[in-house]
């Protein structure tokens, strides 16, 4: 247990020195800037009598369409922080020969692996609430509104986050950091893809790209957590307007999430169990 | 008598086709400073990441200070410096030492003593909060020696050590290796660097192609004579065809003489030989057989690959 709590602390060092949370928290701010910006202006067209409710109802719902949408690039912004946290740890010190002084300590290769997922599942919680918090507030700070369910759409796009970094870990303990990453991102790409025939399928009561679209989640759920995470945020009306480009038409259900899970656990699994194996 | 250091008993390693190391059989005590030999490439790192459970072996076993490879009591008493010592160049000398004392199991009193004391020690002590991104190739080998040194460790593994130091460097690796033969900590030599080899190790094994090929004692190699060279007037051809008595190979030329002779105690006879027959001895220049020589002999010329 120290010895996980010892490898955490340091990977945690290592992100905050290595200036790799600093990068990817400087372009997080702008992101937010930018995201603040634009909803001003957006806003601010609506902008109608307050008196007329049908007219607030609209609003309301524009409003919470561009935070979903502000939260969607959020989502893939914390998974991609999760792909390049995990697929250069492992990768990158065997390749570099610095895994070698720690692994032939009296550590077990396990505690490596675990202590280094544990440092980086703090940094990204880290990164993940200050950038979903930061657009949910602003939206907040501007409209007064709040996505329904916001603290459990949160956590889903951390979990998506999370289940990204854990997936390129495992592939991190096996190949090469470069391939690692393209294989990481090739996956997302299935999911995204699939998700999205999944979505028109829906749309077109098309049960066959239905099903694709929940094969390629089950291959990665990575895409699915996000629509998840959407339909819980989303106003009970963009239900039934059928889909915006960042709600979902096709809700994965809770077993999905559990799935998502569990794949989470395998893929620390696999990290472990590979690295194990490995040569270094 | 304690349990040996290192026991190696048939230790191969192949990566697909290539064989890296070959039927390695090795006994070394405890106390004792062994050198491993051999050209680049022979499979001397590869050697050393299996007995530290880096790698693991194709077949065989070895054990270190009784234990199974990759035993982790057995790791908490051993020391490593890796070949190309990449550290965690985002910490401070002082953090790195730590961060490995704690992965040692080291108590953080006994700890901070000892990270103290060593990098006196390596002479790294006005370094002691500088980034090791900022160390030179020399500092990054010093401050890998105090880590692998922290534990106090009973065997100490060193690749290559003096590979990247300076002249004052490699004496400092000198005198920490006369130091622990002092202590009683085993140390195991990777190199082919053979004078610190010579000028340090009690024992060693030459390895070439994955295989142990020729294990020396140091201490024999001090009495052993590759050559000896002969100035004298008066040696005929008769005589010279006599000293093929004490002498693999005697060669004549004018006034010289060179003579192959591999034992000391045969000096005096080849003296009194020449005397007897009125030969007139200017200079009898006895020349040791040099690591080196034995190496350039056993390993062959061509060298690694």
């Amino acid at each position: 247990m120290r010895n996980i709590w010892t490898l955490a602390r340091m990977t945690y060092r290592e992100a905050l020195r290595r200036r790799i949370v600093l990068t990817g928290l400087v372009l997080g701010l702008c992101f937010l800037l930018v995201f603040s910006i634009g909803f001003h202006f957006i806003y601010n067209e609506f902008y109608i009598s307050p008196d007329r409710t049908i007219y607030r109802i609209i609003r309301s719902e524009a409003t919470n369409s561009l935070l979903l949408a502000g939260l969607y690039a959020v989502s893939f912004l914390s998974l991609a922080m999760g792909v390049l946290l995990g697929v250069d740890t492992l990768a990158g010190e065997i390749a570099s020969g610095t895994i070698q002084t720690i692994a032939s300590k009296p550590v077990r290769r396990a505690e490596i692996v675990l202590g280094k997922w544990l440092g980086f599942a703090a940094l990204l919680a880290l990164y993940s609430l200050l950038m979903s918090g930061g657009t949910a507030l602003s939206v907040f700070a501007q409209s007064g509104h709040v996505a329904p369910n916001l603290p459990a759409g949160i956590g889903l796009i951390y979990l998506e986050s999370l289940l990204m970094m854990t997936v390129a870990l495992a592939f991190s303990s096996a190949i090469p950091a470069l391939a690692a990453g393209g294989v990481v991102f090739g996956l997302y790409g299935l999911a995204f893809i699939g998700g999205w025939i999944e979505q028109i399928g829906a749309l077109l009561e098309n049960q066959a790209a239905v099903k694709i679209g929940i094969v390629t989640s089950l291959i990665i759920p990575t895409e699915a957590i996000w629509r998840r995470a959407s339909f819980e945020m989303q106003s009970p009306l963009a239900g039934v307007w059928g889909t915006s480009p960042f709600g979902a038409a096709s809700v994965p259900s809770a077993a999905m999430i559990l799935y998502a899970v569990v794949y989470l656990a395998m893929a620390l699994g696999a990290a472990i169990n590979t690295f194990q194996k490995r040569d270094i | 008598m304690a349990v040996p250091a290192i026991v190696t008993d048939k230790l191969n390693k192949t990566f697909g086709e290539r064989v890296a190391v070959k039927g390695l059989t090795l006994q070394v005590e405890q106390g004792e400073i062994f050198g491993f030999l051999g050209p680049n490439g022979a499979g001397k790192t590869t050697s050393i990441k299996m007995l530290l459970g880096l790698t693991a072996p194709t077949s065989g076993s070895a054990s270190l200070l009784g234990r199974p490879i990759g035993d982790r009591a057995a790791r908490a008493r051993i020391g490593f410096l890796p070949e190309h010592f990449r550290f965690q160049e985002w910490l401070t000398a002082r953090e790195f030492l730590e961060l490995h004392g704690e992965l040692l199991g080291m108590e953080s009193h006994d700890l901070r003593l000892r990270r103290d004391k060593l990098l006196e020690r390596v002479g790294l002590a006005d370094f002691g909060n500088a980034p090791l991104r900022t160390f030179s190739k020399g500092m990054l080998q010093r401050i890998g020696l105090a880590q692998a040194l922290l534990n106090r460790p009973a065997l100490v593994f060193l690749d290559e050590p003096t590979s990247g130091l300076d002249p004052v460097g490699r004496l400092l690796v000198r005198d920490i290796i006369h130091e622990l033969r002092g202590q009683g900590t085993c140390v195991f030599i990777n190199s082919h660097l053979l004078s610190e080899i010579e000028a340090t190790c009690d024992r060693v094994a030459f390895i070439s192609h994955g295989e142990v090929v020729r294990v020396l004692d140091m201490a024999s190699l001090d009495r052993s004579l590759s050559r000896v060279t002969l100035r004298a007037a008066g040696l005929t051809p008769e005589i010279a065809a006599g000293l093929a008595a004490w002498a693999e190979h005697v060669e004549i030329n004018g006034d010289e003489a060179t003579l192959v002779v591999h034992n000391e105690d045969n000096l005096p006879e080849i003296t009194s030989y020449l005397v007897a027959r009125q030969v007139r001895v200017y200079a009898i220049t006895p020349k040791r057989a040099s690591l080196e020589e034995i190496f350039i002999e056993t390993i062959g010329e061509e060298g690694g690959l």
